[in-house]
């Protein structure tokens, strides 16, 4: 039993944000999976090994038998089609869209932008690295507060644990503990941050807590 | 438009959209494939209405597009792409396959999240300010090349006619208004791409995607 080897693979770095979004997936599920760790710092997601799963570059991987998938995204929908317990998206059409809408906003508005600090930092200055990520997470949390005010519960979309959670959560996180967002301009993601640590498939999935992460968050 | 019967929700399909959106042009393209009509309400974003209260309403991230279905309002392509695909299954955009689905998918997520973004006038305009015009245009061409050097590869296996096979899919969707942005506004040199080439051809022969470009939508600027 002890080596039995597990179904399903995840190529994740700890403190990436996508890898952290299905690493809650996947324990929401109750789905046990080899963590497979992706040194990004290191570079090596340009390995040709990586490459040939992912070429663009990116964590997280989802490996299930023959099946190789690609982008936090799509594996969600991947697992929320093939192992339905536990359901993470609600049958209503105007809620299933706000949870896609709110999902979106962290990935196409805030972590992309945010994860261009670095770029800044050497083009720019290294004074700007830090307001650079700072204003694009706060423009899209600005935007989340209004998107979800109406709608939320004791979760983003109301009283059940959903997709926006799980993008939301590992954003505000880093947002906290990366970048130094001052949450008090937040109350509604400050509120759901705070029911977010009281749960443990939330809380093991996030980076302090994962097989490759180091003893100290170190640098950014 | 001709005003309803008084009293009576209206059952149309309402696309608040600019005619050079990207973005937007996704959502016109599918609602063709899909037969869909619908009734266009220009956003000018050049003009900031984007910024009206009534649009921050719609949403509140100031972007088109928004869809609005009776009392239901998608913005964000993506989740609007996700929304039409499940409540007007006709001419479906995902393959059943649960690869070729999860390929499709990963394939929109390349394009809305690693290269559009990117592209955003306001932050090439930041970009220029910080960095210059010179390095603006090499952050530009560096980023859709990456991207679209990922969809040569990752798709190399999968492509048909279209993207991920013989089929028009969400990959097509999100692909073709890219590649038409990539090559007139930024210049990009497909020759790099002959997989992606290829399939552009196709998509761009589509008369639903033609429908959808800029210079056909009610609210282009010749």
């Amino acid at each position: 039993m002890a080596h039995e080897e597990k179904k399903l693979k995840l190529y994740s770095y700890w403190r990436s944000s996508c890898s952290c979004r299905i690493r809650i997936a996947l324990n929401l599920k109750g789905l046990e999976y080899q963590y497979i760790p992706v040194n990004l710092l290191k570079g090596e997601q340009f390995s040709p090994e990586f490459q040939k799963l992912n070429p663009i570059g990116y964590v997280p991987v989802l490996v299930d038998g023959d099946i190789v998938i690609s982008d936090s995204f799509a594996i969600f929908m991947y697992l929320e089609e093939k192992y339905p317990q536990h359901p993470l998206l609600p049958s209503d059409l105007q809620k299933k869209a706000l949870n896609f809408q709110a999902a979106n906003i962290v990935c196409s508005s805030i972590q992309p932008l945010q994860n261009l600090a670095k770029y800044i930092e050497e083009k720019a200055s290294p004074d700007e690295k830090i307001p650079w990520a700072k204003r694009h997470i706060e423009k899209g949390f600005e935007a989340l507060e209004k998107l979800l005010k109406d709608h939320a519960g004791i979760y983003a979309t109301g009283d059940e644990v959903f997709m926006a959670d799980l993008f939301l959560a590992p954003q505000v996180h880093a947002g906290i503990k990366r970048f130094n967002v001052d949450m008090a301009k937040f109350p509604l993601l400050s509120r759901l941050n705070e029911a977010y640590s009281e749960l443990p498939h939330f809380q093991n999935a996030m980076p302090e807590n994962q097989p490759d992460s180091p003893s100290a968050w170190g640098t950014c | 438009m001709a005003p309803k019967d008084g009293g009576e929700a209206s059952s149309k399909l309402v696309l608040y959209s600019y005619w050079q959106s990207s973005c937007s042009w996704r959502v016109r393209f599918a609602l063709n494939l899909k037969g869909l009509s619908y009734e266009y309400k220009a956003v000018n974003l050049a003009k900031g209405e984007q910024f009206t209260p009534e649009f921050e309403k719609l949403n509140p991230l100031h972007f088109v597009p928004v869809l609005v279905d009776g009392d239901v309002v998608v913005s964000d392509s993506y989740a609007i792409l996700m929304y039409l695909e499940e409540k007007y299954p006709q001419r479906t955009l995902l393959p059943a396959d649960p690869q070729q689905k999860a390929l499709n998918l990963q394939v929109a997520s390349i394009i809305s999240s690693s290269i559009q973004p990117l592209l955003m006038l306001s932050i090439l305009k930041y970009l220029e300010e910080k960095v210059g015009l010179e390095e603006r245009l090499l952050f530009v061409q560096t980023n859709i090349e990456k991207g679209f050097l990922a969809l040569e590869k990752l798709l190399k296996d999968f492509v048909g006619k279209y993207a991920t096979g013989e089929e028009v899919y969400m990959a097509d969707v999100f692909m073709a208004p890219q590649i038409a942005v990539a090559t007139e506004r930024f210049k990009i040199d497909m020759s790099k791409f002959p997989t992606l080439s290829r399939i552009y051809e196709s998509q761009r022969a589509l008369p639903e995607f033609l429908a959808a470009s800029p210079e056909r939508q009610p609210d282009a600027v010749h």
